[in-house]
């Protein structure tokens, strides 16, 4: 029997979870993504302490010294949760994919000057290890982070590093006709050689640090701030120059996702700044801490790459120092 | 032109891309993988079979997501909850909402833990990804019972009851034990013997369940979940055996390890045990039958393989045996006499389903629990429906309330006391009480609902404080079935009210 009932009759008894109204201080309907990250995380009542940490609880607000009246202020601007996160790479990685397709199939790599590939051996596939330490800190600031929504971002941003780390790896193994070794080469340039040392430290310096939230301006404020502003886009555009135009098809995964991601990382910087004056302090400090350090480690590699390498890291520190004063992190 | 590259060794060049730091030691960059006394000697030997780089990760995961979305979508423009067995199967969807996909938000943080903190990288690959699976589920069930949510009750306030209602801190201890362990430890507890030897007993009985009772929602997104375990259960069984074969001393650990952690997933599959016989208004099989064939069956012949290494199945295995043809009925009895505190409805099995419980429990259901149940169907009918005003001691390490029997005597609660540091604890059975004795310094701070409650920490004395402590709408979250919201909602939907209007039905 089927017998058409007027809608009226099938009324929801409530619109949304109660834990969701209660912030909106109304019941309407929430977003998906509202509903996949609105207080996820446990908050009370924790049973045992960590045997890895046991000053703290499980989930502990002390874990960092910014401070937030409620941590789910920290919303991504792109409204990720896993599914519309995972849809929006498959569509970047499928258009990834038929660009490496379509180098791959004419072997266009052939026709990038050697000068040029040398420049990529050199500066590029070291970055490999760079990305590597970009996504062990992401997700220690997922592991050591407090609510649902900056964290589950922050295994988002860590996943994307690796996948970057990824990319760089397939334009090495393309570059080298699968050779591995230019994957040695990298890894002992990284490990070995003078001009990436200072990078190198600043990464595992930032490997130790306890405050997560000090790991996130670090890493994904300052450090990126500089190593990708030079690599993904002043060396990008000298490739390009210099008739590597084939290489920025491969690169365009690492640079568009380059936007986007910012845009996740400067609203979460911005909202720590305005919670309060002594989140603003901490947030400046740490900013000019690692600031400084990247600035130093990764102005011998501009020198390196670049015959006007003091000029470009002028550039380079500009644009970052303008994006950091607009979210408050700049003194 | 291009040079071959075959499959395993590209995917070693996508993910082997650490080094050996050196302006920080790495024990300070990896602080915690050695607390625990396991012994590795090769980090290189960790397979990952699997072999997933990210680009192939997004592109499969966000194909089944675009899958599951639109069924999900479907589902509720169409009111696919009306197409459902008889609200009653509802309550097995808030246990899973209250109990479970918080655990999947618990598995997504250690995940990530171990993910960043194992010094080995290929199975902090593994690790990260298993992280983003569990965030997915987590979220597709938020999502995917939001549409419940908007016609039942019991779903509304779901972290908030994870956080306290005494029932939910069974599955929550569980969980809070294993991320408070260490990452070797976690994963014997949650890769392992949550994953690969516990998994099918706590998702086919809800998959199948739903399935059983045309709740297609659920189904959808517990198959689609189901394609993430496959991977998840060979990560478990990686880790097993990676510790099992990088050092002869790491054998007696992870026995321990692996005898503590099937004894707490088995207490906190209790609760699954009791929304199969009971709250499945269409039973696809006994709680007993799917203990027989994923415990053990499966179970005997996965201990069969690992006892090359020296493992053996754990002791109280024979203490599951006997107790799988009383677990349910005890576990359904101590829900429907504190169901005033419980965030979900019970009943009184009708004649249909005490008939269908007789026949899956020949030894024990007629005997002891029929009797019971009839006793408890007179005094409602009489107008006595008892609820129970104050929560029982609970066990110290499962936090199940005093309910189970000894094995020799089903007619006799069973009690083990201990002393620890002047303190007397209490369990409901020799295992749980030999957890604690293993490591009583971390059972002691176990946060237990009745001492807190009496403590004046749940919102003061007596139920109604608690109660309104909880968030509990009275009597639409709570209490029986019968005369519920629920109940009086969905036989307005399906015209068994004597209003006339006929059935809704799912378009
Ligand atoms: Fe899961
Ligand atoms: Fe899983
Ligand atoms: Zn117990």
């Amino acid at each position: 029997m089927h017998i058409d009932i007027k809608a009226k009759e099938v009324k929801p008894i409530r619109h949304t979870y109660s834990h969701i109204a209660r912030r909106f201080g109304e019941d309407r309907p929430a977003t998906r993504y509202q509903e996949a990250v609105l207080d996820l995380q446990p908050v009370d009542n924790f049973h045992y302490r960590p045997t890895w940490q046991p000053d703290k609880e499980l989930y502990d607000p002390t874990r960092t010294a910014i401070t937030m009246e409620d941590w789910y202020k920290f919303l991504d601007p792109r409204q990720f949760y896993y599914g519309n996160y995972t849809m929006a790479r498959a569509a970047q990685q499928a258009s990834a994919d038929k660009n490496f397709e379509f180098v791959e199939k004419r072997n266009l790599l052939a026709l990038v000057p050697a000068a040029a590939k040398e420049t990529i051996v050199d500066f590029i596939v070291p970055l490999r290890h760079y990305e590597w330490g970009a996504n062990m800190n992401n997700y220690q600031i997922c592991a050591m982070g407090y609510g649902a929504s900056i964290t589950s971002a922050a295994a988002m941003h860590g996943s994307d590093r690796l996948g970057n780390a990824q990319y760089i790896t397939r334009i090495a193994l393309a570059l080298s006709d699968n050779d591995p070794a230019i994957l040695d080469t990298g890894l002992s340039d990284w490990t070995d050689k003078d001009v990436w040392q200072g990078l190198r430290k600043v990464v595992e310096d930032s490997l130790v640090v306890d405050d997560w939230f000090e790991l996130f301006v670090a890493q994904n404020l300052a450090m990126d701030g500089i190593v990708h502003e030079l690599f993904f886009e002043h060396l990008e555009q000298k490739l390009n120059e210099s008739g590597a135009a084939t290489y920025s098809m491969l690169t365009e995964f690492i640079v568009n996702w380059k936007t986007e991601a910012s845009r996740w990382v400067d609203s979460q910087i911005a909202i720590a700044v305005e919670e309060n004056a002594a989140n603003a302090a901490l947030v400046k400090g740490w900013y000019k801490k690692w600031f400084e350090a990247a600035q130093r480690a990764v102005a011998p590699l501009a020198d390196a790459a670049f015959d006007n390498g003091s000029e470009v890291m002028a550039n380079v520190t500009r644009t970052l120092e303008v994006r950091a004063a607009k979210v408050g992190a700049a003194a | 032109m291009a040079n071959r590259i075959n499959m395993r060794d590209r995917y070693k060049h996508m993910t082997r891309l650490g080094w050996e730091t050196s302006y920080q030691p790495m024990e300070k960059v990896f602080p915690y993988d050695r607390y625990e006394g396991i012994k590795v000697n090769d980090w290189n030997e960790w397979e990952d079979p699997f072999r997933m780089t990210m680009d192939s990760y997004w592109k499969y995961q966000g194909e089944k997501e675009k899958k599951l979305y639109a069924i999900m979508d479907a589902f509720s423009q169409s009111n696919g909850h009306l197409n459902i067995s008889d609200a009653r199967y509802v309550n097995a969807l808030k246990l899973f909402l209250q109990g479970v996909s918080p655990l999947e938000y618990q598995a997504h943080r250690g995940f990530a833990r171990q993910g960043r903190h194992f010094t080995g990288e290929g199975a902090r690959v593994a690790c990260q990804m298993q992280s983003l699976d569990e965030l997915r589920h987590v979220q597709t069930q938020v999502h995917g019972m939001s549409q419940y949510n908007k016609f039942f009750d019991g779903f509304h306030e779901f972290p908030w009851w994870h956080d306290r209602v005494w029932y939910l801190s069974v599955p929550k201890s569980f969980f809070d034990d294993a991320n408070s362990a260490g990452p070797f430890e976690f994963m014997v507890a949650i890769g392992f013997s949550f994953e690969y030897v516990l998994t099918n007993l706590l998702f086919v009985p809800f998959m199948s369940g739903a399935a059983y009772n045309g709740d297609m929602s659920t189904v959808t997104f517990g198959f689609s979940a189901q394609s993430d375990e496959a991977r998840h259960m060979t990560l478990g069984l990686q880790a097993m055996q990676f510790m099992l074969e990088q050092h002869e001393d790491n054998v007696p650990i992870v026995q321990r390890w692996i005898d503590k952690w099937l004894w707490r997933g088995y207490k906190v599959l209790s609760l699954v045990s009791a929304m199969m016989d009971y709250m499945l208004p269409e039973s696809p099989m006994s709680w007993k039958e799917a203990w027989e064939m994923y415990f053990e069956e499966n179970g005997g012949a996965l201990f069969n393989d690992l006892a090359r290494y020296g493992i053996t199945v754990p002791s109280y295995a024979e203490i599951c045996a006997k107790e799988k043809d009383h677990l349910s009925h005890q576990v359904w009895g101590i829900l429907y006499n504190h169901t005033a505190a419980a965030a979900m409805h019970t009943w009184v099995p009708d004649d249909a389903k005490m008939n269908w419980l007789s026949e899956k429990y020949p030894d024990t259901f007629d005997k002891y629990y029929r009797p019971r149940f009839e006793y408890w169907r007179d005094q409602e009918e009489a107008g006595n429906r008892y609820y129970s005003q104050t929560l029982p001691l609970v066990c110290q390490t499962c936090q199940i309330p005093m309910g189970f029997t000894e094995i020799e005597d089903p007619t006799l609660v069973a009690y083990r006391t201990t002393e620890y540091s002047g303190d007397k604890y209490h369990f409901c059975s020799d295992p749980c009480m030999k957890i604690f004795t293993d490591e009583p310094e971390k059972f002691c701070q176990a946060w237990m609902p009745p001492q807190q409650i009496f403590q004046g920490n749940c919102g003061g004395e007596g139920l109604p404080a608690v109660l309104e402590h909880y968030k509990f709408n009275l009597g639409a979250d709570n209490m029986d079935y019968a005369g519920s919201p629920d109940e009086t909602n969905w036989n307005k939907w399906k015209g068994l009210d004597g209003a006339g209007d006929g059935q809704v039905k799912a378009s």
